[in-house]
């Protein structure tokens, strides 16, 4: 019975644990690009960026089907490498990365436009580097937006299901994330099993909520002398 | 002043159109829910069914017998069930959900070995799964879907349950399990010769043993938490008639004592 909830709990946490890693630092740096890009394609490729968050997951389970599939372009790849990604657990880490990373794009992007350009156009002036300017001054003061988007991101990764059960389909011990593993719970009728994991689920929500009021606290001020 | 008074008026019309759904219909409703293998058996036979009786209303509701059975024990209003494996009608029948003396055996079906039509790894029976070219194997959930029992039943006897709990993909219904085989996501799969006939892009490999095979048996029965007696009885009877036999019969099903 413990087994039965530890595996879920350990593929659910190092599967969030790798998504949310991967879409800081791509949110990061698709944001800080975006925020500054002024092309004509900027609201067409913002549309593009934010669509896993407004479509069905199911719709983005079948889009990464399609993509990850014996007949799709990147499935066929992977085939001449001689692996694939469905019914693995890959697919979790890149079906959870692609339905958070809307929300870490979209807070990192509205945080660093809210950096003061002429803080940092100052900050180039005195003689720092594009990567100084951006680490010392520019994230720093859009830190707690930053932050935001990655406990949103994680909490959002933590409650995927649709695309998940698609992709990397209900494999207990290797794919089945705490959302599958309660929804085949309830299906077998172990409420006893779904409610636990329910109870889970619900701390580390209520957990990162904590962490998310903690991080919005930590912000820079600034000061005119 | 106009703007609110449009809201108002559209909201009432909104929430009339809500509240009248349910009263439009006089007619005689059967609500039955039945296991997925019978998706399209069943269909058909509902269609049939309304055809012959017009003035009732026959919906079908198909998904695996266990989410079938949970739905029930949780009141879902179902006047009648038709289950692929007696296990789920046991359960019901000693939680008292049944209408006593409305259960009879329906169907017999078969377990089949299925691989993707374009499979090039030569497999034969069951035993061949073993083989290290046999990368994933679909079945449904033990738990909850028949087709997924037995062909634990199978691995069981086999003695090969072990070597293959590693390769097993869980699907929520013998429909999924037939969809990953013929996506070829899964090197094979398990599921009734019913279903195999439903696809074109599957081959069949492998038949159950036959002990287990015999074991294959959809009960069916009127249930209590249905609105309508008797006309989920007439419903029921119609499931033995000539003309549901021959669409069983069409799709591969064995109807018992014919």
């Amino acid at each position: 019975m413990i087994e039965a909830l530890l595996s879920p709990l350990w593929i659910s946490l190092a599967t969030v644990f790798t998504a949310t890693i991967i879409t800081f630092f791509t949110g990061i740096a698709v944001a800080r690009w975006m925020a500054r890009y002024e092309g004509r394609l900027r609201n067409f490729i913002d549309g593009i960026l934010i669509l896993p968050l407004v479509l069905p997951p199911t719709v983005v389970g079948l889009g990464l089907l399609m993509l990850f599939g014996k007949n799709g372009p990147i499935g066929q790849l992977l085939l001449l490498f001689g692996t694939t990604v469905v019914f693995s657990w890959p697919a979790t880490v890149i079906t959870a990365t692609v339905v958070s990373f809307p929300l870490m794009y979209m807070n990192a992007r509205g945080a660093f436009e809210q950096v003061d350009i002429s803080v940092e156009n100052a900050a180039r002036t005195l003689g720092a580097s594009e990567w100084r300017t951006f680490w010392r001054i520019t994230l720093p003061l859009a830190w707690p937006g930053v932050a935001a988007g990655a406990v949103m991101a994680f909490a959002r990764a933590i409650g995927e299901f649709g695309a998940t059960l698609m992709l990397a389909g209900y494999i207990p011990g290797k794919t089945a994330t705490i959302p599958v593993t309660i929804y085949f719970a309830v299906q077998d009728g172990d409420m006893n099993q779904a409610l636990v994991l329910v109870l889970i689920v619900l701390f580390i929500v209520f957990a990162s909520l904590s962490a998310l009021a903690y991080f919005k606290s930590k912000s820079y001020k600034i000061v005119t002398v | 002043m106009n703007s609110r008074y449009a809201v108002i008026i559209s909201l009432v019309l909104l929430i009339s159109v809500f509240l009248c759904h349910g009263c439009s219909t006089s007619a005689a409703t059967v609500n039955v829910s039945a296991a997925g293998s019978l998706t399209d058996a069943v269909g058909e036979i509902n269609a049939l069914y309304q055809k012959e009786n017009p003035g009732i209303i026959v919906t079908g509701n198909f998904a695996a017998s266990g989410t079938l059975q949970q739905q029930i024990e949780n009141g879902a209003p179902v006047d009648v069930f038709i289950s692929a494996s007696p296990k789920q009608m046991d359960a019901l029948q000693s939680k008292k959900l049944i209408v006593d003396n409305t259960r009879k055996d329906l169907l017999c079906n078969k377990v089949v070995l299925i691989v993707p039509g374009d499979s090039t790894l030569g497999i034969k029976s069951f035993n061949d799964l073993i083989g290290d070219a046999v990368k994933k194997i679909a079945i449904g959930d033990p738990d909850s879907v028949p087709a997924g029992q037995y062909a634990r039943d199978i691995f069981n006897e086999y003695g090969i349950m072990e070597a293959l709990k590693p390769k097993l993909v869980l699907a929520g219904n013998v429909r999924q399990v037939l969809q990953y085989v013929e996506s070829s996501n899964v090197d094979a799969g398990v599921v009734f010769t019913t279903d195999a006939k439903i696809s074109k892009n599957v081959k069949v490999v492998a038949d159950a043993p036959d002990d287990i095979n015999k074991k294959v048996v959809y009960p069916v029965a009127v249930i209590n938490t249905g609105k309508d007696m008797t006309a989920a009885s007439a419903y029921e009877e119609f499931l033995f008639s000539d003309q549901a036999g021959f669409i069983f019969d069409k799709y591969g099903f064995t109807v018992v004592g014919r």
